[in-house]
Order: C-alpha cells, then structure tokens, then sequence
C-alpha cells in the first residue's frame, strides 16, 4: 500500500493553468431529439447518456519526451503511452457513455503538441472532444504521467492533471485520467479508479469453488486471495483499501473473517459458535454490520471494526439480515421477512424507527444504500430475481434488469452504476454484470472464471 | 493403527456395497420418505453397514435422514416428523453418537438469506429431535444455503428436493 503513491502535481511544465478550470460545462455537438425525454422526467435522478452517446473523443497514443525503458509490465515509456490511451478508451467505452477512439488508428501526438493540439487534425477526424497525455520518468523509479482534455471545437482546454506514479500502479493514472475526463464531460462523480473484491467459482453445481477474489474496476491486476478449499462468500472492501470482510466455512461454520491486504493474514470478526452472515463497513469504516443466528432466529448486530462490545440491532421474531449504512452513517436500510416474506426496511442506527420501506408486491432482498444517499438497490424477487432501484422512502421503484436471476446489487462509488451477479438457469453459472441507472447500458464484466458477490469499493484513496 | 485400518476397510467395504445398491434406484429422485420402519441393525451376516455408523445410519433411514420444506418456510410437517422420529430412535439406540444436522434452500432466493433459512431449517430439525429425547448437546447445526443443491435442475423438481435438512451422524 505504501508504495501505491498517487501525487497529484499542482504546478508541472508551467506554462497553462493546470487547475481544473471552471470553464462553462461543455455542450454535446449533437442536436437532441426532438422526441427526447422531458428535463422534467428524469429531473437529474439519472444519468441519461442520450446525449453523450455520440461524442467523440479522440485519444491518442501519449507522447513521450524520449522512450526510455521503464519498469512497468508495458514497457518503455512510449509503449506505455499507447497502453495508457488504451485503457483510457476502454474505460470510457466500456461504460456506454462516450464514443472513444482509440489510439490504434490514430497519429501520436509529438511530446511539445500535448499541450498545443493540432486542433485542424482532430476537427478533421470528426472528434470533437480530444485526450492527449503524456509519460516520462519521475522521481526516482516513478513515472509521471500528464491528462489533458480539450474541445477541439471550442479549441480549448477543459480539463488537466498529472500524477506521480510508482511503476507498479501504472494503470491507476490512466484510471484517473478516465476518471478527469468522465467527470468533467457527464458532470458525475469518478469511479474509473477504483477495486471489486467478488468471489471467484469454478466446478460442478453441487460442489462449486467459492473464493475471494480482487481485481481493478476494468479486471486487471487480478488476485485470488483463498486458495478455495473451504467457501468463500460475500466480501466487503474496507472503506480504505486495507482489509475485505467475508464469510468463510473456514473451520466449519459459516464465519465472517476480516482479510488483512498487508499482511495477507485473516482473523475472525468474532469468536463465537453461533453461525455469522452478512458483513458490512460502515462508511467510515469504523464500524461493522453483522448477522448472527441463534436458534434459527437471525438477528442484526453493530461492533466497533477494532473489537469491542457489540449491540444488537433487531429482535424481530425471523431473519433479519443484511444491514447497508446511508452515506451519512445515520440510517441503515436491511431486510427482514419479520412480516412473512423478505422486505425492505430502514432504521436509525441505534435501531430505533424500524419500517418497513419496499411495498412492491413479490419479495425485497439485498439493499444496498447509494454511495450518493438519494438511491437504495435491491434484488426484487417476483418469480424471476431483478435488480432495481428505489429511493429511501421506497418511492419510485425501478428495475435495472430483466433476467431469470439477477442479484446482490453494488454500488460504483459515484452511485451511477450498479453491479450485480447473474445465476445461469440450469448451469447454475454466475456471472458479473453491470448496469448504468439508465437501465441501458448493461454489459458483463471479464473476469477468469465465474464470479458472483461483486464488491466494489470506493474511489481509491 | 491396526485397528484404524480395519475400521476403514470396514468402511470402504460398507461403501461399495451401498453404492452398488444406490446404482440400482433412479438417480434423480430421493427415496420415498413414507413408511420406512427401523430394523435391526444385525440381521445378515457381516457384510451389512457396522451398527452405528454413518453408513449404517443412512441404510437405516432409506431417505429420511431427509427432510424437506415449502419455499421460504421451516415448518416440521407430518412426513418430516416421521423422519425425525426414525433418526431419533436411531440416535437412542447409540446414545454416544453425534450428529450434524445440514440446512440448505433451493437456488431462487438471495444468497444471505438462503443461509439464515438454511439454518433456520435445520434448527427447527434439531428442536424436534430434542423434543423428542434428544440431546441438545449432540446435534449441531449448519447451513449451506443454496450452495450446496442435491438436485442440479432448475425446476420446482429440483428445487423442491434442495429446500431440505440433511441428518449427518458424526463417525
């Protein structure tokens, strides 16, 4: 972690204001429909791409003072500018938002052009927004790498930054360069730097493989962490990155863990021989959200994350599982089949002002609090299992997706994307997806194997 | 050390003939859970499952060491109470057994629920042995929830025989 230093440079190659200037928000070149939705309709909830669809933005190879070798797994320095461009393309496509082109077919730009586009060359290839950029040694073994968006129409620069990388994290400033340019074109939050902890499985239905697994938000840099032999299920990031809470039959029992990413060593939350499920951070991290049955009733319990007395939170004759904190750390929204059947309730975090929020028909499961606080996702369970969305009061329900099982939504940390897994009728095979709130923009994660429990952590600190 | 080889080439024997005869009966349904009656556990020769054992304990149940549920429910129905009254009488008649008992629910719910259900299953299992004479302290509890299906269909088949609690005696 020490070495995962990330500086942003205020002051680099003098010359044009670095800051991200608060230029007027940049208009998409594309006339909207004349049948398009009503400002009203969506009044800002969600992030309708419509518009941005068919932006193009060219981004070419970055530029290198000189191609010196490096010590990342892309190479020398000018290899690594056309790797950066790509990541940077793929980021942006992958998501459905932009129209990126990437730097296969376009010309590189020279080291003293990043900073001077030749706007003509790049009017003339229909894009109309441009990201240039470029790497060369830093301090020491680091690598610098520089993210510059312009208008090509407007001929002006929107938006720039510059990162001191150390050689293994080199991905990341490519990350935060897609994080730059999304944010400042869709006006959202970034998310593109950021990790998913899930759970890796493999083999037959009836005896499948479930370990915890890691990896970036586009896939790379993938780690198991248990080797398998017992189950792995539900894995929670911490907050900062430095631990995954899970549950583990490690021993036995169905146990929640606490997987230390320094010391590659793990712990239990609690010693206890009651059966725990259902871990979750509190978004300080200071706190940590159980579920432990007794006697087959189950109920939701709060501990200190350093140890401590724990408090219980319900006592509702049933199942009362799966707690998941508002951002503001006041509230936390869980399930409880407490009146026959699985819903949706909400309660101070003391547990007082319990009720019950989804009224939808068929069952409520698996909330989990926007990072943004204005959304719950859940898995609606009406036959089939789908993913939608309501906001806190349980108003304005929405599905997300339409398939024979979907469950367990995640939230990307700007709360515009939701991840979920999907169970293959039959098969039984799980995959990783996910979906935009729009609903449209839905596409399956690449990852080794199946995967299922997706956890995607917060922006990277 | 020679009395462990033995036990488990008693074991392996006891294995074999039992996969032999679970060859014969159709692989995709349980064993009907109405009527089996307990018998002796000697009668043959000594090639039968050694008295007390696992094995011995599944030849003896012919399927109810099953019990199986409704969606979403935990309830002990009239079938289920004459399975848990077969593993009881056999727990009684070797009083220094243990056994786990396995909660699992079928593939169309969520995750974290199906784990509570399952081990909300398999207590409502253990509390009905004990009401009947069992031990608390010699039945366990553990759920799966739905990762662990015997039934590999996605059909109410399937799911119907995957929403169930599995008796385990402990060797």
């Amino acid at each position: 972690m020490n070495r995962l230093r990330l500086l942003p440079l205020a002051v680099l190659l003098a010359a044009p204001a670095m800051a991200q200037q608060s230029t007027p928000t940049p208009q998409p070149t594309v006339a909207v429909p004349a049948d398009a939705p009503a400002e009203e309709g969506l009044t800002g909830e969600v992030s309708d791409d419509s518009d941005w669809q068919d932006l193009g933005i060219a981004i070419p190879a970055f530029a290198t003072n000189a191609d010196v070798p490096t010590a990342t797994s892309a190479g020398s320095t000018a290899a690594l500018g056309t790797s950066l461009a790509q990541i940077i393309t793929a980021n942006l496509k992958s998501n459905g938002l932009f129209k990126p082109v990437g730097p296969e077919t376009l010309p590189r730009p020279a080291y003293e052009e990043v900073r001077a586009p030749a706007y003509q060359t790049w009017s003339g290839r229909s894009a109309e927004m441009l990201v240039q950029g470029f790497v060369r040694p830093g301090e020491g073994n680091q690598l610098l790498v520089g993210c510059y968006l312009y208008d090509v129409a407007l001929k002006q620069q929107l938006a720039s930054a510059a990162w001191q990388v150390a050689p293994t994290d080199w991905r990341r400033a490519a990350h935060k360069c897609a994080d730059l340019v999304y944010a400042r074109l869709s006006g959202e939050n970034p998310f593109f730097d950021s990790r998913i902890a899930y759970i890796a499985e493999t083999g037959p239905k009836d005896r499948r493989m479930k370990r915890l697994a890691i990896m970036d938000s586009d896939g790379a840099n993938h780690r198991y962490l248990t080797t398998g032999q017992t189950i792995a299920l539900t894995p929670r990031y911490s907050p900062d990155y430095k631990s995954i809470l899970y549950l583990s039959y490690f021993n036995g029992q169905p146990r929640i863990y606490i997987y230390d990413l320094e010391r590659n060593s793990q712990r239990l939350l609690l010693q206890t021989s009651n059966p725990l499920f259902a871990p979750r951070w509190s978004p300080d991290g200071k706190w940590v959200l159980y579920s432990m049955a007794s006697g087959g009733n189950t109920d939701i319990y709060k501990m200190p994350s350093s140890g401590g007395a724990a408090v219980r939170l319900t006592d509702a004759p049933g199942i009362d599982i799966g707690g998941s904190f508002s951002p503001d750390g006041k509230r936390i929204v869980f399930e409880s089949d407490r009146s026959g059947s699985q819903q949706v309730y909400v309660m101070n975090i003391d547990g007082t002002d319990q009720r019950r929020i989804s009224f939808f028909g068929g069952r409520s499961a698996t909330p989990e609090w926007s990072p943004r606080g204005d959304q719950i996702a859940f898995t609606h369970i009406a036959g089939n299992l789908r993913i939608a969305v309501m906001d806190p009061s349980g108003k304005g329900m929405r599905y997300l997706t339409d398939s024979w099982q979907d469950e367990a939504p995640t939230w990307a940390p700007n709360g515009r994307i939701v991840q979920f897994f999907r169970t293959a009728r039959g098969s039984g095979k799980a995959s990783l997806w996910q979906v935009d709130l729009t609903g449209r923009n839905e596409r399956r994660l690449p990852t080794p194997v199946d995967g299922s429990d997706p956890a995607w952590g917060p922006l990277r600190p | 050390m020679t009395d462990k080889r033995i036990s488990v080439a008693a074991v392996l024997a006891v294995s074999l003939v039992l996969g032999a005869c679970a060859g014969k009966a159709p692989k995709t349904l349980p064993p009907d859970p109405g009527g089996a009656v307990s018998t002796a556990a000697t009668d043959g020769g000594s090639t039968g499952p050694v008295p007390g054992s696992q094995a011995d304990f599944v030849a003896q149940m012919m399927g109810q060491d099953s019990i199986y549920f409704d969606t979403d429910r935990f309830n002990i129905d009239s079938a289920d109470m004459a399975a848990l009254q077969a593993q009881a009488t056999w727990l009684a008649r070797y009083p220094a057994k243990r056994a786990t008992i396995e909660g699992h629910a079928d593939e169309r719910g969520t995750r974290e629920y199906n784990l509570a259900l399952g081990e909300r299953r398999a207590n409502a299992a253990k509390n009905y042995m004990v009401s009947l004479g069992i031990d608390a302290a010699r039945l366990n509890t553990i759920s799966y929830g739905k990762e662990r299906p015997v039934a590999l269909g996605s059909d109410e088949a399937s799911w119907a025989k995957n929403r169930r609690a599995v008796t385990v005696t402990i060797d």
